[in-house]
Parts: structure tokens; sequence; C-alpha cells
């Protein structure tokens, strides 16, 4: 049963690790414009150096 | 100020070989890359708009960011693809001092940041519309931006409760299993410890939405769903701390965070649901504010459409819309008056006739004398009545919140009996509370807080699959009652598009008009150009005059194509039905028109009719017509030259005679009946007005959405009554052995699972219905 003491937290931390990249995704408006996101992806390499 | 330099438009290269569009190369002859952008192209041609420069009229929405910048969101309109946005974002980053340049293809918004001056915004805006897209600032976004965060909450704490959930059922399984006994007391008390350190915080976070709601809810004196739910979430959780730091066995975080789990899907699904209607009223709104040229001592100048006032001059460009009602002073053209009548065949107007705000000019600048101030316009008034019949809907009680209503004094009423029977018979206060949070759990409204949504979900996926889109929550349960079905004619049950009929006219003559008319953005002459598929002759100097038809020379022979009097056929009598005519070399010809009734509408009106509900058709148009139409269709009752206001007056009266209307309808004029009306439908050719008061919009060319969604909302208000009948059923069994101490905490969120589990597998019943 020791392993436990290691086990668990692993697994927790590897389902924090998807909670928090899902609430970066969220916080960066990657939800905000899937639409736009589809479209996107057509458009070849936008030059704009800024 | 180097910042403020006039906008260097970019070339586009539009040689044979590339898209005249988006510039893709093209390897064949064509001058667009695909349909999409020949429409897109023809559209900005057409709506190119000439304003006069130097205007104030976004940057005072500007809103300032931090050091010297300022960020200013539009809404766009005519963005059709991935083009569309390049060409837009790379028009703007070619100013200099642009520091970002988004557009949202979802929400059809521009969002652009600059640095240096406020005023800045205007020549930056001005070269995209140059572009040729249309941009309309909003004021207020205050209200849009409260509502996404709450999704957002809603979101993060349905994330947290799911990751929550899934570890604590990790570790259950571990602890209930049989194994338990061999686990060593140490062992079973870390895990638990774990436990409370998962539950605690994902409780408090992931509860906010119920906790809040709860809170201020019972600060008015009231009660809600939510006041059960966060008592017994919080009683469970209390419980289990308690237990766990006194090496107790009654520890129920995994019950009280499935709950929260469950109930959070069923809360998102549903702001989701209100999210989409706001949005598209939020479109609607912005449509309705913008600017109009106006002539002040000789000078033009720019103004809001707010500030109009009585008497000002107003000069119309081609394309622009009426921005106010007013008499013509100076100009002939023609006006595209859909948006008022639903009539798709332009308007001629002159000198003396009066416009009205939201009709768009077509052929020729005009000028006209505002007769009102904006806001009595006719538009106006129509967005008023809108605005009244939206604040008497809002009256409308949900059945689920209706049954909530009831639910919850019980509910309550019998975890305090619970708790205070048992404690009076003398056991252990732990125990009693333990059966009391028993009881708040098993009777968890899940029938309420997950099935109603579940089964309007289930609804609306599968109407969207049909092509029907619910816009409003409720309305399915509103067409439910429905017993009286009203029909706009124009656009609703014809499809607005105008037909030649076979006449009395030769091949060469058809030719000879359809030449003419390719010239011509019509309706009339569209539907010469999609009745005729031979090869065109060619002519040279097309003129079109405005209000009287097309001319040009051929072979030094005049030909016209146009209204029955300008070609010279002076008979002039009223005919009702639409007619061009042709005047070849003195010899006249008659095409005629009629705007044909959809495919399906004799059978669905024959099917409505069936069903027990009564029809009845409204239009602008005149008598004879209009009979015609209805005869056809065998509705007996029909009501002809109709104003939007007098139709809005017929739904109001038909609901103080207590009858429950279902409108459908697409124009301008039909938008206060939408409003009125129990519940409404709009075809997707409607304008955006109309689909945004509008309860359910349905696409494609055929009427049978209107029937299909209305045995959608029997069959769906039947699930739901159902549903209800299951919950009830559950709860008579399950409260008694609860109360009576039977179930422990996880049986009864088992239970509650289960019993969420019947009611969702129920609600799949829905897709079994055919046709």
């Amino acid at each position: 049963m020791d392993v436990l003491i290691f086990l668990i937290p692993v697994a927790l931390s590897l389902g924090l690790i998807g909670l928090a990249a899902f609430f970066w995704t969220l916080n960066n408006d990657q939800y905000e414009d899937l639409e736009g996101a589809a479209n996107r992806i057509l458009i070849d390499d936008e030059k704009i150096d800024k | 100020m180097e910042s403020t330099k006039t906008p260097t438009k970019k070339t586009h290269n539009s040689e044979l070989g590339s898209c005249l569009y988006c510039n893709t190369d093209l390897l064949s002859g064509n001058s667009f890359c695909s349909n999409k952008c020949e429409k897109a192209y023809s559209e900005i041609n057409n709506s190119e708009t000439k304003k006069a420069e130097g205007s104030e009229l976004f940057s005072v929405f500007a809103v300032p960011d931090s050091d010297n910048s300022y960020s200013l969101t539009l809404s766009i309109s005519n963005i059709h693809c991935a083009s569309c946005v390049q060409r837009v974002e790379r028009e703007l980053y070619e100013h200099e001092g642009v520091l970002s340049a988004r557009v949202n293809m979802s929400t059809e918004r521009l969002t652009f940041s600059w640095k240096g001056d406020k005023k800045y915004a205007d020549i930056l805006a001005q070269s995209v519309v140059k572009l040729g897209y249309g941009l309309i600032p909003f004021g207020d976004t205050e209200s849009k931006d409260g509502h996404q965060d709450q999704e957002r909450l809603l979101l993060r704490c349905l994330a947290v409760a799911g990751f929550a959930m899934g570890n604590l059922m990790m570790i259950s399984i571990g602890l209930w299993s049989e194994e338990t006994k061999l686990m060593g007391a140490a062992t079973q008390g870390f895990m638990h410890w774990i436990s409370i350190i998962i539950a605690i915080p994902a409780i408090i976070y992931s509860g906010r939405p119920f906790f809040y709601s709860a809170v201020s809810v019972l600060k008015k004196g009231h009660t809600n769903m939510d006041v059960p739910i966060s008592l017994a979430i919080i009683l469970a959780s209390g419980m289990s701390f308690f237990e766990t730091i006194n090496h107790g066995e009654h520890i129920y975080f995994d019950s009280a965070l499935m709950l929260l789990f469950f109930l959070l899907i069923g809360r998102y699904l549903d702001i989701r649901a209100k999210g989409k209607a706001r949005e598209s009223a939020q479109k609607l709104l912005s449509k309705l504010k913008g600017t109009a040229t106006i002539l002040d001592k000789g000078k033009q100048k720019v103004i809001p459409i707010r500030d109009l006032k009585e008497g000002m001059k107003i000069l119309v460009s081609t394309g622009e819309n009426i921005p106010v009602d007013g008499t013509i002073y100076k100009g002939i053209s023609e006006l595209d008056v859909s948006l008022i009548t639903g009539e798709t065949i332009p308007k001629t107007v002159q000198e003396g006739d009066s416009v009205f705000a939201g009709t768009v000019n077509i052929s020729a600048p005009i000028r006209i004398t505002a007769s009102k101030a904006s806001e009595n316009s006719l538009l106006g008034d129509i967005v008023k009545l809108m605005e009244q019949s939206e604040k008497s809907k809002a009256r409308f009680v949900r059945i689920a919140d209706r049954a909530a209503s009831l639910y919850t004094p019980i509910v309550h009423f019998m975890g305090l009996l619970t708790f205070v029977g048992w404690w009076a018979l003398g056991i252990s206060w732990q125990l009693a509370l333990l059966n009391a949070i028993t009881v708040l759990i098993i009777t968890c409204p899940c029938a309420l807080g997950l099935a109603v949504p579940v089964t309007q979900v289930l609804a609306r996926g599968m109407l969207f699959k049909n092509g029907v889109l619910l816009k409003s929550g409720d309305a399915l349960e509103k067409l439910e009652k429905v017993d009286l079905v009203v029909l706009d004619k124009t656009g609703t049950i014809t499809i607005g598009k105008p037909e030649l009929i076979e006449a009395k006219y030769s091949n060469n003559e058809l030719q000879m008009a359809a030449s003419l008319a390719v010239n011509s953005n019509h309706p009339l002459s569209k539907a010469i150009c999609r009745a005729y598929t031979g090869d065109l002759l060619e002519i040279n100097e097309v003129k079109e005059l405005p209000g009287m038809g097309m001319q040009a020379l051929l072979d030094g022979q005049e030909a016209r194509l146009g209204s029955a009097n300008w070609c010279g056929n002076s008979s002039n009598k009223e005919t009702e039905t639409l007619e061009l005519w042709l005047n070849l070399e003195g010899q006249k010809t008659c095409f005629k028109f009629i705007d044909s009734l959809r495919s399906d509408a004799k059978d669905v009106i024959k099917k409505i009719k069936k069903a027990g509900l009564e029809v009845s058709l409204l239009s602008g148009d005149s008598k004879p017509i209009v009979k015609e139409v209805a005869e056809s269709l065998g509705i007996s009752a029909y009501h002809a030259q109709l104003t939007p206001i007098e139709k809005f007056q017929y739904i109001e009266s038909m609901k103080k005679q207590g009858r429950r209307v279902l409108m459908v309808g697409d124009g301008l004029n039909d938008a206060p009946s939408l409003a009125s009306a129990s519940v409404s439908m709009s075809p997707s050719t409607a304008i955006d007005i109309s689909q945004n008061t509008a309860d359910v919009v349905f696409q494609g060319e055929k009427l049978a959405p209107i029937f299909k969604t209305w045995r959608v909302a029997i069959k769906t208000n039947k699930l739901i009554k159902q549903n209800f009948t299951i919950a009830v059923l559950y709860n008579i069994i399950a409260i008694p052995l609860a109360i009576f101490g039977y179930v422990t905490p996880l049986i009864a969120a088992i239970a509650m699972s289960g019993s969420s589990l019947v009611v969702i597998g129920n609600s799949f019943r829905l897709n079994l219905i055919k046709g």
C-alpha cells in the first residue's frame, strides 16, 4: 500500500495539469470564435511583422 | 501628425488569372475562385457607400487602453470566409500604429487597437468600409460581457467539479470495495484526508453558482431550487468533514460532488441556450444604430441617426438605408421596401412621395426632408411595439420554475421534520442530521435541474438537424398550447422571389429581354435572367432609368424593357399581377410574373388543420391577391391590406379572446406581431429583426418545419411531464425510506443519479418521432 503515497499524488497532479490547461485555454479566449478558428487555417502565411 | 496620415489603400492584383475578390491564383479564365467570393464581391460593390469624410462616427466609441492607445469594437457585416477575415485584418495592419486587429466570425465583431490619436479610429474604420464591409458601432457591450462571464464561471465550475468527482470516485472505489477490510486504518485515514483535500476546495469553488443564487433569493425572503441544493451540499460536506476528523464512517464527499456535477451540466446547457438568443438580439440593436448624411446650409455633414430632427434635409445615396421617415424633395429612385411590407419588388418613388425609415434606396441618389424625428419613425414605432411585447412575454413562467416553487417548500419541510423527528426520538444528532441530509439528497430535484434541459437540448439538436433553430428556451413549452396559426403571405408562404410565367412571348423576345435584364439588379430582371438559359445578345450602352426600366440601342432602334407606361402601353389599367414590358421597334410584349407559393404550403396547412389548429392569413397586399392565395390553400380566414400596426392589433385581439397564437412571418412589418404572439417563427430568409424576434427560425424552401417543430414541441412536453411523473413516483418510494433512515447518503446519491438516468433515457425517446 506504500505505493499509494506516490501514485495518488501522481494521478492527482496529472488531472490538475489537464484542468490547468483547460483554464488556460478558457482565459485565453480560445473558445470565443470557433467558427473563425476553423476558417483561419485556410489563410496562407500571414505576413504581419508586428 | 504622422499617425493620422491618409490611409494607403492596397492595390489588388486584378489582372486576369486571379480571383477578383480574394486574389487566389486561378488556372481557368474565371473571375472568381468560388461562388462565395463572387457573391461577396457583388455585395461589396453594391453596398459601396460614400460617406462624407472627416466625420467622428467611430472614434466617439473608442475606449482608452493603457499608455496612449485605444481600442474599438465594431459590428462588421459581409464577413463570409477566411479571405474576408484576412483582407480586413491586413488592411488594418497596413496602417501605422495599429497594435492589433481581429475579426470574430462567430459574433461578427471587429476589434482593433492602435497607438496615438483617438480620432485615428475614423480613418481606420473608413479604410475597412472602403473595402466594402459594413461597420456599425455599438455602445453597450456590458450586458453581453456580464452574460459571458456567467457562462465562463459555470464552465470553470463544471471543469473543477468534474475533475474532483473523477478523482474522488477513484478513491471511493478503493474505500467502498470489499477489500477495504484488509486496508489498514492508516491507509483509510490517508485516503479520507486526500478526499477532504480534493473535495472541500472543489465544493467551495463549484458550488458558488448555487450558493450565490440561494443567498440572494433568501435575502429577498423567497426560496428556489438552489436553496435545498446548497443546503444538502453544505450539510453533507460539513458532516463528512466532521466524521473524517473523528474517524467516523459517514463520509459522503463523492455524493455531494456528483450532485454538483450533474446539476452544473444542466445549468450550463440552460445558459448556453439563453445566450444564443441574447446574442442575436444584440445584433439587432447594432443594426438600428448608424449615421445619415445631412445637408446643412449647403454643406454635407454626417450625424448619428438618433440626432435627426424634423425638417432636416437628408441626402440618401444609392445603396443606403433611408434613415428616417420623410418626403422626397429631389430625385427619382426605386426603394427596396421589403423591410417594411415584405414586398420584394422595388417601389418607384419621386418628388413628393413619402418614404419610410428602414427602406433601402436602390437606383439613384435622392434628397429627403425628415418629417419626424428618428425615434418617431415607423421603424422606431415598430421597435417600440416589439420592446413592449418582449417585456410582457417575460412573464411566461416556465414549467420547471412552477414545479420548483411547489417542490422546494415541501423538501425543506420534510428535511426539517426528519431531523426534528429523529432527534425527538432520542438518537444522536449526527444520525438525525444524516437522515435529514439523505432526505435532501434523495429528493434532489434532478427531474427539474437536469431532465428539463436535457429534453430541451435533445429537441433542439434534433430540430437543428432539420434546419430549425430554437432561439428561446421556452419556445417548445409555449408551442404546445398554440391553437391558432397566423401566417404572413409574402416571403412566408410564398418564396418571395418572382418567377416568370409561361405566356405569350417568343424565344427571341425572351432573349432580347434577358440581354437587357442582365444589366439590372431589379428582382424582375433577375427573374427573366433565371428563366432564360440560352446565349445573350451583345448590347452596348444599356441605360437603367430609375423607376422606369432598361433602355438600349439596337441596330439604331431603341429597345426598352420596363414598366407598362414607359414602354408605351397607354391602356394603364391597374393589373394585379407583376409584369414587365418589352418594347422592341414598337412591338410590345408583356412578361408576367408570380410570387410562387412554397412547394409544400398546401400540404403543411392541411396537416396543421388536421391537427386541430386554426389557420389564418395576414398580408399587406391587396385583397384579390390575398384571396386567391388563401383560397388555393384552403384558408378561410384571411385579412388583406394590413399595416404592421394592424397586424399587431389583430394578434393582440386574438390574444384577448384567449387564443394562443403562433405567428409565422418574415418582414419588418411582421416584427411587432412576431413579438406579440405567444410564440413566433421566421424563415431564415427573413430580415434580421424578424429572425431576432422570432422564437424559432427555420431554413429551407419549405414550410414543413413549422409542422415538424410543433410536433416535436408536443412530444417534448409530453416527455417532460412523464419525467416529472417518474421523479414524483421515485420520491414517493424513496422519501419514506430516507425519512425512516433506511438509506445512506451514498445510496441516496446513487439512487438520485439512477433516477436522473431513467429520466434522461426517457428523454431520448424524443428521437423516435418520425417524419
